[in-house]
């Protein structure tokens, strides 16, 4: 069992769900996300002051997946979630020891 | 007495009531979500504290009977003898009954010292901004207020002009915010840390009820429902518009893009600099003098960070620029023509003469609030304490002054704090649960 780990722009999430729904993923889980890469941040002005922020807004999705759909979900998100624009995000993989669902307390791929 | 002058003025006391809530959403929209709450209170905690002081004596020292050019006497005590007859001077509100000339008076030193918050906002204690505020109404804005506003009152007989208060309110607050914050000095992290305003739509929200509040304020010093009230109203609302585009102006060949923060500014700006001049000048004298002030505040705002003091919601470069651009810009535009007590300026044939008597009000106001001030704001740090301790001043004002926090967004806040002689912290029974407020126990 992999943990796929994306954070992306914000306004490509709906494209990212639909894609990873369309390949079967059933469940995922998204937060707010604040960060920075090779883009840098952005620059505001208030009242003639220029700020640099650092940290702009994403959004960091994760998907349980079993290990023969990782290629597949990480294809899937990487081609919905690509504007070609610095600032696409990324996507990483991490392995996951255990899975349980809490409601059956099923465990490992039946969880998912 | 004139039924019509009252119900007018009854209006706009309502109205300038409004702008200090308006302030308080125009400045919480700028600070941290951390200090939203803390900036709301210096508004709103005045419609309070500077009400009651007016009536017990801060009235009768700008509106009693003269001392000397300078201060009112105390004849008007508690309001001692301000019923339905206008007041005695034989000048003010002479249509309308003295309470009410007085309750009107009464919404300009609310906002007034409301005002000067915002240069002090994120930093500093609020029990010294409550002794702060108090002493400044009595000691700073009353005898300001009776040497222009007063018949009797030194400016007056001069025959300086200042219709709604650019002189009294506007100067008078930006040059006590600029000596305040000298003494408190600046923010944590000013300069080097940016400080992004939490949320403009409140800001905007506050920059409209301003906007809509000054209809009283202007035309509602013409203290009467009369042709003067209507070219106050239009002078006021042109003042605004103007401001706005103003400012934007300048912020899009500086920045090249005009922002909403900016044009919200540019319209305050353009309010105050038409505040002393709006029963004074015609509907191009008030285009000319809101664009000014537009323009020159969106310059002004920028010097905090040359000259390295910290006005956060730049009061000085709003407020204090504004009122002198509009002040002096009376003495140009000023005519006879649209208020006959008013004095030629410039363009009207009048000469320097209205535009020398508005340089001395004008400085006269600045030396004396600025030393005044200073004054108040040492003695009160010396005692009391001003400014807020750095711990507080991290953790933010609504925690650490008010023990409240403006956003909950999160479900899981906690529990009950429990007082010491009840049940454990950890009990389960709800029964358990003790509230301080209220007589709970």
């Amino acid at each position: 069992m992999r943990l796929v780990v994306a954070v992306i722009k914000p306004f490509k999430l709906d494209e990212v769900k639909e894609a990873l729904e369309a390949i079967g993923i059933r469940g995922m889980t998204v937060s707010d996300a604040r960060g920075f890469g090779r883009q840098k941040g952005h620059t505001e002005v208030y009242r003639g002051a220029e700020y640099q922020v650092d940290f702009v807004p994403k959004t960091r999705l994760e998907v349980a997946v079993d290990d023969d759909q990782v290629d597949e979900v990480v294809k899937a998100i990487v081609t919905s979630a690509r504007t070609d624009s610095i600032g696409d995000g990324k996507v990483w993989v991490i392995p996951a020891e255990q899975i349980v669902r809490i409601r059956t307390g099923e465990k490992g791929g039946d969880a998912i | 007495m004139d039924t019509g002058d009252t119900a007018w003025v009854l209006a706009s006391t309502a109205l300038v009531l409004f702008m200090t809530p308006g302030l308080a959403l125009f400045y919480g929209g700028m600070v941290r979500s951390k200090n939203v709450l803390g900036t709301l209170m210096h508004s709103v905690f005045a419609m309070g504290l500077m009400a009651i002081l007016w009536v017990i004596v801060g009235y009768t020292l700008a509106f009693g009977t003269d001392v000397g050019g300078l201060i009112g006497g105390l004849d008007f005590i508690g309001f001692r003898d301000v019923g339905a007859d206008p007041h005695p001077g034989g000048f003010l509100g002479q249509t309308i009954p003295h309470t009410l000339f007085a309750t009107f008076q009464m919404m300009f030193a609310v906002i007034t010292p409301a005002l000067i918050t915002g240069a002090f906002a994120e930093r500093i204690k609020f029990s010294g901004y409550v002794a702060f505020m108090s002493a400044w109404l009595l000691l700073v804005y009353a005898p300001v207020a009776h040497w222009v506003f007063h018949p009797d009152g030194w400016l007056f007989k001069l025959g300086a002009l200042d219709f709604a208060g650019g002189t009294v309110v506007h100067i008078n607050a930006g040059i006590a915010a600029l000596a305040v914050i000298l003494v408190v000095g600046k923010r944590k992290g000013f300069g080097k840390e940016a400080f992004v305003p939490h949320n403009l739509t409140m800001t905007i929200l506050g920059t409209g009820i301003l906007w809509f509040g000054w209809f009283g304020f202007n035309a509602g010093s013409a203290l009467g429902a009369n042709g003067l009230a209507a070219s106050a109203f239009l002078a006021t609302n042109l003042g605004a518009a103007a401001g706005a585009l103003g400012w934007a102006l300048m912020e899009s060949r500086k920045e090249r893009k005009a922002t909403t923060l900016g044009v919200a500014s540019g319209a305050v700006a353009g309010l105050v600099a038409i505040t002393p001049a709006a029963g004074f000048v015609g509907p191009m004298g008030a285009i000319a003098i809101g664009l000014a002030g537009g323009l020159m505040c969106s310059w002004a705002v920028g010097l905090k960070f040359k000259l390295g003091y910290d006005d956060s919601l730049d009061v000085v470069g709003v407020h204090l620029v504004g009122g002198i651009v509009g002040s002096l810009l009376l003495g140009v535009f000023g005519t006879v023509a649209v208020n006959e007590f008013g004095a030629d300026g410039l363009i009207a044939g009048g000469g320097l003469a209205l535009m020398g008597k508005q340089i001395v009000a004008v400085l006269a106001t600045l030396a004396f609030s600025f030393i005044v001030t200073m004054g108040i704001a040492k003695l009160v740090e010396a005692t009391i304490g001003l400014r807020a301790s750095e711990q507080d001043e991290i953790i933010g004002l609504d925690l650490s002054q008010h023990s409240e926090v403006g956003y909950s967004l999160n479900e899981t806040a906690g529990s009950f704090a429990h007082r010491a002689d009840a049940a454990p912290a950890h009990s389960t029974a709800a029964s358990h649960v003790v509230v301080t407020q209220g007589g709970g126990a």
